[in-house]
């Protein structure tokens, strides 16, 4: 396994809902919302816990959306980062158990 | 020996809930203050009153989460236990209407959560026999749109509208919760046939919202302070279905009456009709 191989899972504490292309994530602790845009989207309904982020970003990302794979690969590793700050997305260098059905 | 508790019910947004103490002065407040939301009808929910025993008040926030089987409601002027079970709940707290408005407010979220309803950061009013809803930020306009309301036109708030589903969409309830104007609405309901978020502006106009924008602006003006996910997720339901089912656009006016001629010949039909 890569030393900077990433996992991420949604959290158990949220709910979501997919409208129009977005998603819309709520934080059941704090109830702060937030809406995500397309390949945001793409990142967190792929976000199982054992698929490695870099393998998302190439698969859902780089593949559906016209982008330089290691800006997407950059803006990925931040948005996953904000995220996982606000208690969406959990983060680990181990796979992790996806909390929430997709 | 104890003064014999006396209660007084409370009926807002068609759930009565009885208010009961043992101390004459803070009834007689609370008589006057939901003065027109009285009612005889048999109450669903009770809160009893506990004035002796509130503690010192701080500055903490609110915060209502379960313990066990009942809600905890705290802030620094109240601590308050809820049990949906039985409908039953005591709240310790100074003889303060504020705080008794906050929490009447957070146990109405808690009951609308569950059955589909919200209470909403906005002014609303009936014209013509339909509800409209104004919200947005701070400033916006809410008690502006209020003050120009035509004298036809019966003022439900200017600060927090009651929201249940109904068969055809939703109705909104007049509140005796108050803003700017200090003044509690009237205690009736209609239909809704708009929310608008407001922007004041140079010429009165209504574009449309997305429906993600939609959901997104209306969450962020949903009162809610519940931590639980089952919760939660209802409330996003509630607000996608409310999306689907309302018609939600940017009213940006221009602060005189004929704003209300926008409002009156309003036609829209909801973004996922």
């Amino acid at each position: 396994m890569p030393e900077n191989c990433i996992y991420i899972a949604r959290s158990s504490a949220i709910a979501a809902r997919a409208l129009a292309g977005e998603m819309m994530v709520m934080n059941s602790v704090d109830s702060t919302f937030f809406t995500l845009n397309e390949v945001a989207t793409a990142i967190f309904q792929a976000a199982d816990g054992h698929t490695p982020l870099r393998e998302i970003v190439r698969d859902r990302v780089c593949e559906q959306f016209d982008v330089d794979p290691e800006q997407a690969q950059a803006d990925a590793e931040q948005f996953v980062a904000e995220l996982s700050g606000h208690g969406i997305l959990l983060v680990s260098n181990q796979p992790l158990a996806s909390e929430t059905p997709r | 020996m104890a003064a014999p508790r006396k209660a007084a019910c409370v009926e807002i947004g068609g759930i009565p809930i009885a208010l009961s103490t043992d101390d004459e002065r803070f009834l007689e407040l609370l008589r006057q203050r939901y003065d027109g939301f009285l009612s005889s009808s048999r109450p669903e929910f009770e809160l009893e009153f506990d004035l002796t025993s509130a503690g010192p008040v701080s500055d903490d926030d609110v915060r209502v989460r379960r313990e066990g089987d009942e809600w905890l409601l705290e802030r620094g002027d109240f601590h308050a236990r809820w049990d949906p079970r039985t409908g039953c709940g005591t709240v310790r707290q100074n003889a303060n209407p504020y705080s008794l408005d906050s929490v009447l407010r957070i146990l109405h979220s808690l009951i609308l959560a569950q059955r589909g309803g919200f209470l909403l950061h906005a002014a609303s009013a009936i014209c013509d026999g339909r509800a409209y809803l104004f919200s947005g930020v701070s400033g916006a306009g809410k008690t502006t749109m209020t003050r120009l309301a035509p004298a036809d036109v019966t003022l439900l708030t200017d600060e927090i509208s009651y929201l249940r589903p109904s068969a055809d969409g939703y109705s909104a309830f007049g509140t005796p919760f108050a803003g700017e104007l200090a003044k509690a609405g009237e205690n009736c309901k209609a239909p809704v046939s708009a929310l608008f978020f407001l922007e004041k502006g140079p010429e009165n106009r209504v574009d449309e919202l997305s429906s993600a924008e939609a959901v997104r602006r209306l969450m962020r003006n949903i009162l809610f302070f519940a931590e639980d996910q089952g919760l939660v997720e209802k409330l996003l339901d509630t607000a996608c279905d409310f999306v689907a089912r309302v018609p939600i656009r940017r009213l940006t006016f221009h602060p005189d009456a004929r704003v209300w001629d926008e409002v009156r010949n309003f036609q829209g039909v909801p973004q996922h009709a």
